[in-house]
């Protein structure tokens, strides 16, 4: 069946949804998701964020759709035309979920460990406002200690459910979930310190935001500071195949391979992900490219820069002059050696 | 006096049991419907044009035809008695008087859909109301109507109450089956709709307490003749309940199509405004549903009579007019303080919001905040705008209704009553000094804001 998204006709097999077709076509037309993950099932229709507007139902009912449709659960029809970017509704409902999501998520990204690599951080960037209209206090938690692998920071959480999703496909065993209801609703274990499953480690992996963080990562640098490399390692648990975040030659951080929408390839065990940060362990396979405009691109000089100007003007320099003196020490002496 | 269709019996005494319900002519649709092909029972209820009562007026018989017989796997009735909606009594009323009506209405429907296990899930705080249900569908059961083979039809059916944990959005079709599941009430996204995919993955039909009463009737005498009771599309009769400033407030049963007018001043019914004070805003369909302002009451924007009923009360669209909703019919003198009660809605979806998708979890805590600021006399100018943008960036961006639930109210309440708005932010120690249950009647201070606005 046929499916047209801002114009671009892709042809898709039944059952594809609207969000899946796009990404097919790639690049701008693909409406951001926070909450929806491809590789766990029944996610998505949370966050609201890739909402667009169906200007043609399909071929045999050519309605358009009256409200805005979640482009991850809403199934293509034949002759479907969508539109995410050319259109000024979805625009604007986007705009409205990044100002709801942000409400309650404080923007403290220069100490959050997530920056960087924040799905939310992205969201805000491209449809965020540059102020806030939210003049109430922010809703806050207690911390609460989930394990000895998982930080857990609720004042974080956006509820996208993908832990939740990841704790019951992938762990098998869920001691978390979402207690309370509307903006109270928060994730919590059901005994403190109850997470500790050999596939834990991927809800950190999954979550879009810094609310899950790795333990033995915390603080120790931030993720445009390091280097990523693929690499694998036998693993009897899973595929072994990982990302290792190095610093010079020191392994600080091992996660899972994301791909352009960063999910997860495939999901890793524990033991790959906290135990082995030896680089004699791992086969390092090369080092793993990243998006052109990634924040941890910033730190990368390999490509060729445009020479900066800077626009000075006389008086400035006149006054530099005068600075430089002063930080040269040999005209200007310390006040105090003065005294002395 | 208008024909009287669920509350023709309740004032028998002792109509609760099953005796009495019995001896007046009760069960008689079960014994007729079971000799009917199910299919010509669905077809009655086509005919009689009868829609849904709990709010969204959506044609039951259509509902009933939608539900996938082909599939094979059980199905299911569901009768959704989760009225949690501030302004709405009615089932309440219906089930606690005559709980054996609705019993009735279960069987007959159940039957119609082929359904062999039904449920009744009722609201946690109706506690008293789920054990006279209990007690009815115990007696129906040791009266044969329930149970293996009915009244050797062959015909099986198990009807069980499901008592709910109190929350309001329970009371959404998808969120009651996640609940009655088991699960946490969160709504699911559709499709599939319940019809398709619903209790446990097979086809069910949800419905409320007053469709599924008025089924016997239907059954009983004809699709036709419930459709000559009321006006246009909206047939039959409907229950309201009544609260607020008025002589009799109350649960009423009336037939759809009498006036606004006939049905606040009559003696019949709500008896007048209270202390005849003048009228300030109305609610005609529970606290979800726009409010209307005095001059929108008795008249629509087109100057017609404005009339009980889907279409009327609707007036093409949220602008000029409301929504019949769920019947909750809250009336409001000149001294009702519109931004406290505003505030007050709020209050309730904010804390009923389930917290599933964002701009609901968020975007009714952020109005709250705002309209609590408002009525306590901490209003900024810009308040007033940024409610009317939070209000609608909610509506239509959420999974279920609650979030347009939400939003209407405050739009309504902007839309027209935004001096009053403006008043609680031009005169905040006005706001602080006065008695919180009396609000000033605008009409005395209205000079004041002319005034500062001028």
């Amino acid at each position: 069946m046929k499916v047209t998204i801002d114009g671009i006709e892709i042809e898709v097999e039944p059952g594809t949804t609207v969000l899946q077709a796009a990404r097919m076509i790639g690049g701008d037309v693909v409406p951001p998701a926070m909450c929806y993950y491809s590789k766990l099932k029944d996610t998505g229709g949370n966050c609201r964020a890739c909402l667009v507007e169906v200007s043609k139902g399909s071929e045999a009912d050519p309605r358009p759709m009256p409200k805005m449709m979640p482009s991850c659960k809403t199934g293509v029809m034949d002759g479907m035309e969508v539109k995410v970017k050319t259109s000024e509704r979805a625009l604007d409902a986007r705009k409205a979920v990044t100002e709801f999501l942000l409400i309650n998520h404080p923007l403290d990204c220069p100490v959050c460990d997530q920056a960087g690599e924040c799905d939310l951080q992205n969201l805000s960037f491209k449809h965020g406002l540059e102020k806030t209209r939210f003049k109430e206090e922010k809703r806050t938690f207690e911390p609460e200690n989930i394990g000895d692998k998982i930080q857990l920071h609720m004042n974080r959480c956006i509820l996208c459910y993908r832990c939740v999703h990841t704790a019951e496909q992938v762990c098998g065993s869920r001691n978390h979930g979402v207690l309370n209801r509307g903006d109270h609703a928060q994730i919590s274990t059901y005994i403190s310190a109850s997470i500790d499953h050999e596939m834990s480690g991927n809800m950190i992996d999954v979550c879009p935001v810094g609310a899950l963080t790795d333990k033995t990562f915390r603080f120790k640098s931030r993720v445009w500071f390091n280097k990523p490399f693929n690499a694998h390692r036998n693993c009897d648990k899973c595929c072994g195949k990982t990302t290792l975040w190095m610093f010079g030659n020191e392994i600080q951080r091992v996660t899972a391979r994301k791909d352009e929408y960063h999910e997860v390839e495939e999901f890793i065990c524990n033991e790959c992900r906290f135990d082995h940060k030896e680089v004699s362990d791992w086969v390092i396979e090369g080092p793993r490219k990243f998006e052109k405009f990634s924040v941890i691109n910033q730190n990368n000089y390999t490509r060729k820069m445009d020479t900066v100007k800077i626009a000075t003007e006389k008086q400035i320099l006149e006054g530099r002059e005068q600075d430089r003196k002063k930080i040269s020490m040999k005209e200007v002496p310390y006040k105090n050696t003065e005294n002395s | 006096m208008g024909q009287k269709i669920l509350f023709d019996k309740i004032h028998i005494p002792g109509i609760k049991t099953y005796d009495v319900y019995r001896e007046n002519g009760g069960y008689a649709s079960v014994e007729k419907a079971l000799k009917m092909n199910p299919d010509d029972i669905t077809e009655e209820v086509k005919t009689s044009g009868l829609r849904g009562r709990g709010g969204a007026g959506f044609p039951v018989g259509l509902k009933w035809s939608f539900i996938d017989k082909k599939s094979g796997n059980p199905r299911h009735l569901v009768c959704n008695a989760d009225e949690s909606e501030p302004g709405t009594f009615k089932d309440r009323y219906l089930m606690e008087y005559i709980p054996h009506l609705l019993i009735e209405g279960m069987i007959t429907s159940s039957f119609a859909l082929g359904a062999n296990l039904s449920y009744i899930y009722i609201r946690g705080e109706y506690m008293w109301v789920f054990k006279t249900l209990e007690r009815a569908i115990k007696e129906a059961y040791a009266a044969g109507w329930l149970g293996k083979n009915i009244k050797g039809s062959g015909y099986d059916l198990d009807l069980h109450v499901h008592c709910g944990g109190g929350a309001y959005i329970c009371g959404e079709e998808t969120a009651l089956i996640e609940s009655l599941e088991g699960k946490r009430g969160n709504p699911r996204i559709k499709p599939p709709f319940p019809a398709v995919k619903g209790l446990w993955q097979n086809p069910t039909v949800v419905n409320n307490v007053e469709s599924i009463a008025s089924v016997p009737w239907i059954v009983l005498n004809s699709g036709e003749d419930y459709a000559k009771i009321g006006l246009g599309r909206s047939t039959g009769t409907k229950l309201f309940s009544v609260s607020g400033h008025v002589k009799k407030p109350g649960v009423y049963e009336i037939e759809m199509g009498i006036t606004v007018d006939e049905f606040m001043n009559s003696d019949e019914y709500c008896g007048g405004m209270i202390d005849d004070r003048p009228l300030k805003g109305l609610i005609p369909g529970g606290s979800s549903v726009p409010i209307l302002p005095q001059h929108l009451i008795f008249k629509t924007a087109n100057g017609e009579d404005r009339l009980m009923t889907y279409e009327s009360l609707a007036d093409g669209g949220f602008a000029t007019g409301s929504s019949l909703g769920s019947g909750g019919f809250i009336v409001y003198n000149d001294t009702a303080c519109i931004v406290r009660n505003t505030w007050n809605f709020s209050r309730f979806y904010h804390h009923e919001s389930c917290g599933q998708c964002s701009p609901c979890r968020e975007g009714t805590g952020w109005m709250e905040k705002i309209l609590w600021r408002i009525e306590n006399g901490q209003g900024t100018e810009e308040d007033i705008d940024v409610l009317w943008s939070v209000q609608a960036k909610i509506e239509g961006n959420t999974i279920c209704p609650l979030g347009d639930a939400a939003a209407w109210p405050v739009a309504a309440a902007i839309r027209h009553f935004r001096e009053e708005f403006e008043y609680h932010i031009r005169f905040p120690e006005k706001i602080k000094n006065r008695d919180h249950f009396v609000n000033e009647p605008f009409e005395k201070v209205k000079h004041l804001v002319a005034k500062e606005t001028l």
